[in-house]
């Protein structure tokens, strides 16, 4: 029943926000409605929900780490979703890059698309029927479409148009991956054996080899463009930079995961068939071109949130390395995924602040966040730092794990790759960032402090601290789970 | 039956061919309805030995989006915006023509490299959804305006069912029509991007869509 109650407390609260007219009482729908999904989500830690409609949905370990974070971050994201609309419930803005005035897309709508959005992605998290996986990863793209454009100006309009586009495209692609993995599993005499997880891994001695290995590049190349994977990445700076910072943090942290998780799923059939080393060189490659177009356009990058957006490629391209690297590596790469949503989360939600305060997306503009934004400065500092891969933040022991893995393989040129990667964006990330904070701020700043309302530094606060926390010790509970769910894609 | 599937998959290749060769949109939007119109018949005699009640309420469906719902939704889309052509393609008709012919090659060639495990309906079926994929592909990078990448993503996206519907057997209903509600609510979405963009920007020219980069030139 608790799946069924997953999927239907954000749909059903979606479509209720339409008709609600008081604003306040929206808001409070949406957080309860966030509240009650992650209350749910965490009674399956302890209840395993039982499978619905014969074994398509089902809740394994892979799809409840995933789950978890999203349902987190959400929760986290509709919190400080609550300040963010209040603040920008005025008429009509002045854009503050061109000087364009423009109007907010109506709050009811925001509300209900972020609501279907978060149910889309419950469902990717709990598909094993792959028909039904990819209607769900389609299903996201068209639910946080209209999020991105929720500031109605030329800008945002082009970062939706090309997000629809190329993802609608790319997973139009993993369609065809679908029909070519039918293919794979119609073997001459005998029943062809259904699209459902757990039956292709069983019988994944009898599928078709050439068919599968076709099967899997589309899917690659499919849920690959969602995932922001280079070279199939181009898309994401802009959707992710010209979205209202609270999507983005849904987007960076939460959906970029569940693309993931769809090429994992696949991966999993592959590895059953004993073609596991396929897919995993391909991993690797995807993993580096994707940290070093990352690397690229991280240095000397004056947008800020464009930053972020590209320090998103980079980290799926190191979730990509870790399970190309296998073994060990691929348990790093599982806790640098959940490592990596709490903290871009964290600085997206960290960067609406500082957008809102000075009014402008460049670094060079923004000078003494400390000191206007004291809270938010300080989170500032700490994301940045944890996002760099530091001690003593998650990330840092995530991304050791993936390195000692590739050095125990005996890989040494990955491992050195891999090094000099991560140090020139640590370079690329702290020159343009740090400066950030100090200095005198702008002439249109007095330098006066700013008032941070609750509601927009707890959540970051909130995510910070868990990132610290997975730093310095992770849990049994949660280290047994992660192990478990590294053990599927074996 | 094998002749009415071979009927239907030939006249697919070649609306593609001629979707290639089109400029004025109103033209793109009744080219692509008939192939939608082509793909109920498809469904139908793909499933020509065991006509369920599945079988026609997705031929219904089929036909009802693709071929009624699309096309109305476009043409509105349409004649909200000022402008009745194609506005110079990257790659102009006739040489999109030459390069459809050059596609429905490869695309035969590709078929013949795939052996299938268990033998196709008809020999057709995947160099006809081979080379509509590609068309769609195409026609997505080649052309500019919005309203002709979404008549595209629609050309591709027949390609891939094609594909589906004469080799899958026995995909289930429930993720039949999700796949249809999908890109049912992605034409409606874009559709209204489109309508948005028009007023935007007083042209569905994507070309205009181009102020995101990372270096400013």
């Amino acid at each position: 029943m608790s799946l069924l109650a997953l999927l239907l407390v954000p749909t059903l609260s979606g479509i209720g926000v339409f008709f609600v007219k008081n604003d306040a009482l929206r808001r409070l729908v949406l957080v309860l409605a966030a509240a009650l999904h992650a209350s749910v989500v965490a009674a399956t830690w302890f209840f395993p929900p039982t499978p619905l409609l014969g074994g398509w949905l089902l809740l394994d370990r892979l799809g409840q780490l995933v789950l978890s974070v999203t349902s987190l971050l959400f929760l986290a994201a509709a919190s400080y979703a609550v300040g963010y609309l209040r603040r920008e419930r005025r008429a009509a803005h002045q854009d503050f890059e061109e000087g364009l005035l423009f109007t907010n897309a109506p709050e009811a709508t925001f509300t209900a698309c972020l609501l279907f959005f978060l149910a889309a992605m419950t469902l990717v998290t709990v598909s094993h029927r792959f028909g039904l996986l990819w209607v769900a990863i389609e299903a996201t793209t068209l639910a946080s479409a209209p999020l991105i454009y929720f500031h109605r100006h030329h800008r945002s309009l082009e970062a939706t148009w090309k997000y629809l586009l190329i993802c609608s495209v790319g997973i139009a692609l993993a369609l065809l991956g679908n029909f070519f993995l039918a293919v794979a599993a119609s073997a001459p005499g005998g029943a062809p054996i259904p699209l459902v997880l757990d039956d292709l891994v069983r019988g994944a001695s009898h599928l078709n080899v050439p068919w599968l290995k076709a099967a899997f590049l589309l899917f690659l190349v499919g849920y690959g463009t969602k995932m922001g994977l280079a070279p199939l990445h181009t898309w994401l700076p802009d959707a992710h930079s010209e979205a209202p910072s609270v999507v983005s943090a849904l987007l960076s942290g939460a959906l970029l995961n569940c693309a993931f998780l769809g090429i994992l799923r696949v991966q999993q059939v592959c590895a059953a068939a004993g073609q596991a080393a396929f897919g995993q060189e391909l991993f690797v490659g995807f993993g580096f071109l994707s940290m070093a177009v990352a690397a690229v356009f991280i240095a000397g990058q004056p947008d800020f949130k464009r930053l972020l957006a590209y320090s998103s490629v980079e980290h799926m391209g190191i979730l990509a390395l870790g399970v190309g690297l296998g073994g060990a590596a691929s348990f790093g790469a599982l806790l640098h995924a959940v490592n990596h949503s709490l903290t871009k989360a964290m600085l997206f939600l960290v960067a609406g602040n500082i957008l809102a305060a000075y009014q402008s997306k460049s670094a060079a503009d923004v000078r003494g966040v400390v000191h206007v934004l004291p809270a938010s400065g300080v989170l500032w500092i700490a994301g940045l730092f944890a996002i760099t891969g530091s001690p003593p933040f998650g990330l840092f022991l995530s991304e050791f794990t993936i390195l000692k893995a590739a050095l125990d393989q005996g890989r040494s040129g990955v491992a050195i790759g891999y090094l000099v990667l991560l140090a020139v964006i640590f370079v690329g990330m702290m020159t343009a960032m740090l400066r950030m904070t100090q200095g005198t701020p702008g002439t249109q700043r007095n330098g006066a402090p700013v008032p941070e309302p609750v509601l927009a530094t707890l959540p970051p606060a909130a995510l910070a601290a868990l990132v610290l926390i997975l730093g310095l010790y992770i849990p049994p509970a949660v280290r047994g789970a992660i192990e478990e769910a590294a053990r599927l894609l074996e | 039956m094998t002749m009415w599937l071979d009927t239907t998959l030939v006249s697919l290749a070649l609306t593609s061919v001629l979707l290639l060769g089109s400029s004025r949109l109103t033209r793109c939007i009744r080219i692509v309805a008939f192939q939608g119109v082509l793909l109920g018949v498809l469904t139908v005699a793909a499933h020509a030995h065991a006509i369920t009640a599945r079988v026609v309420i997705l031929a219904a469906a089929i036909f009802a989006l693709k071929a009624l719902a699309f096309p109305w939704l476009l043409s509105r889309v349409l004649r909200g915006a000022d402008v009745r052509r194609e506005i110079q393609p990257l790659i102009s008709y006739t040489a999109s023509m030459l390069a459809g012919t050059v596609g429905l090659a490869v695309s035969f060639w590709l078929s013949a490299r795939m052996p299938l495990p268990t033998p196709p309906l008809s020999l057709l079926v995947v160099p006809v959804a081979l080379f509509t994929t590609l068309a769609g592909l195409f026609l997505i990078v080649s052309r500019r305006t919005a309203l002709m990448q979404v008549l595209a993503y629609l050309v591709l996206e027949n390609g891939i069912y094609t594909f589906g519907v004469g080799l899958v057997e026995g995909t289930p209903m429930l993720v039949e029509l999700g796949v249809l509600l999908d890109v049912f609510v992605a034409v409606f979405v874009m559709g209204i991007a489109i309508f948005h963009i028009n007023r935007e920007f007083d042209h569905i020219d994507t070309e205009q869509l181009a102020t995101l980069r990372d270096w400013a030139p």
